[in-house]
């Protein structure tokens, strides 16, 4: 399973990110990154013998080894997304009511994870994660076309973030309510793909409404931040 | 149109079952869970098959890989007047499903289970127009969807529960797809509701002869 893939096409992709990366030069990233490794739990501390081991190369340690860390991750992919659509939204930059009445729909449906996975943290008596600082305005400022390619390209890794965190949790509920969470990220990227005219096949991950064919790929924790660093502020 | 050739009253029975009522239970457990924790959601997160050993488990999903595999290959050829990009669309997920059958049956094999058989299919008039074909795609892959969701916190083996993983996102790409083609929305519900085994087969059971 090639995990790095997705992060080579984002750096790869002519189209929008690579363009995008320049134009956020990268400044404050990886401080940024810093800050939501540490929301996110840091998982470096414990150890890795658990037989809810996500399967890997050669059996690699897990992303993360508790509940509350997986879904504090969750929650702040959750936060961005949401906060991603709000700022499309609010610029008044789309035009096409078609895409408008999706772009809704769907801030209306991160913001209900959002709820969700912050009520499953207390739940599971931790502490949820903060709302991490974002701008997606050099996005906004590239237009509707690149504001489509950067929502195909956030929902894609949404959906492979939970992918590759399923075999982690340790909770039923939590897995339960995870699955329910990823296959509506799923249907966001086929959906936004297809309105950018990304064909139904393709091999390559975050390309085409069924990028990986009949088997989705899951991304790792590090590939996943590495992937929306160039988001964060903070 | 000839939706009337469908086998109207299941379909119409699958719908309200599956859908309608699903989606009243996940907007109103998951409310709930937002409101007073995860607590709440617990029956909404059905342990369905969680009595099952993870062999029954994924040949109820290749029995319904099955379902879907015969559904896509007989309408490739023989929904009349579609559209290149549907015709490009069915194909694909033909393929993806024949994938899944064989995936799923190696699983099976691997979990040192003997394989379900191949069902006996019959889709009525499904076949006759692109929208009647649509419309129980739409059924099939919003079930599909709802019964992998179900099914996999049941799941023992973290390979197992990886591939059932990798392909409900497939299935849930579908669902979208084949929505959008019928001018509805993608994703109806902030989450994808569950269902239990049993709901799965009273849905699927009016297309499964024998």
């Amino acid at each position: 399973m090639d995990q790095d893939s997705a992060v080579r096409e984002l750096a790869e992709d002519p189209s929008s990110r690579k363009r995008f990366l320049k134009a956020v030069g990268g400044t404050g990233a990886a401080a940024a990154l810093s800050v939501i490794v540490a929301a996110c739990g840091g998982s470096d501390k414990k150890k890795t013998t658990s037989t809810a081991a996500a399967p890997g190369p050669g059996g690699a340690k897990p992303d993360f080894t508790n509940d509350v860390d997986i879904v504090n991750y969750a929650l702040t992919l959750e936060y961005l997304e949401t906060q991603f659509y709000n700022d499309v939204i609010n610029s008044g930059v789309i035009k096409d009511p078609k895409v408008g009445s999706l772009a809704k729909e769907i801030a209306a449906a991160e913001q209900q994870h959002v709820d969700a996975l912050t009520a499953a943290v207390k739940q599971l008596g931790g502490t949820p994660a903060a709302k991490p600082k974002a701008s997606f305005q050099s996005v906004i400022d590239g237009g509707p076309k690149m504001i489509l390619e950067t929502a195909a390209t956030v929902e894609n890794l949404g959906a492979a973030a939970y992918l590759g965190q399923a075999g982690n949790i340790k909770s039923k509920q939590i897995l339960g309510a995870a699955l329910a969470i990823h296959s509506v990220e799923a249907r966001h990227a086929a959906a936004i793909n297809a309105l950018v005219g990304r064909g139904f096949g393709g091999g390559d991950q975050l390309t085409g409404s069924l990028p990986d064919g009949a088997f989705a790929r899951p991304m790792k924790k590090a590939d996943v931040l590495k992937a929306v660093a160039p988001f964060l502020t903070a | 149109m000839k939706t009337e050739n469908l086998a109207v009253p299941e379909l119409a029975a699958v719908e309200i079952h599956g859908m309608t009522r699903g989606a009243f239970l996940a907007r109103g457990t998951l409310a709930a869970g937002a409101a007073y924790g995860l607590g709440a959601v617990s029956p909404f997160v059905s342990n369905a098959l969680a009595a099952s050993g993870d062999v029954d488990i994924v040949n109820f999903a290749l029995t319904l890989e099955y379902l879907e595999s015969a559904f896509y290959t007989a309408a490739a050829s023989k929904v009349p007047g579609m559209s290149s990009d549907l015709k490009a669309l069915v194909k694909e997920i033909r393929d993806n499903e024949g994938e899944h059958v064989d995936a799923l049956t190696a699983a099976v094999k691997q979990l040192g289970g003997k394989p379900a058989a191949i069902p006996k299919v019959d889709f009525g008039g499904a076949f006759d127009s692109p929208e009647s074909f649509l419309k129980l795609a739409n059924v099939f892959e919003d079930t599909g969807v709802s019964a992998y969701n179900g099914a996999a916190p049941g799941i023992s083996s973290v390979q197992v529960l990886a591939e059932a993983g990798a392909i409900v996102q497939v299935e849930a790409r579908h669902a979208a797809l084949i929505r959008l083609q019928r001018g509805q929305t993608p994703a109806p519900n902030a989450f994808d509701m569950t269902l239990k085994a049993d709901e799965v087969l009273a849905a699927v059971k009016p297309f499964i002869k024998g």
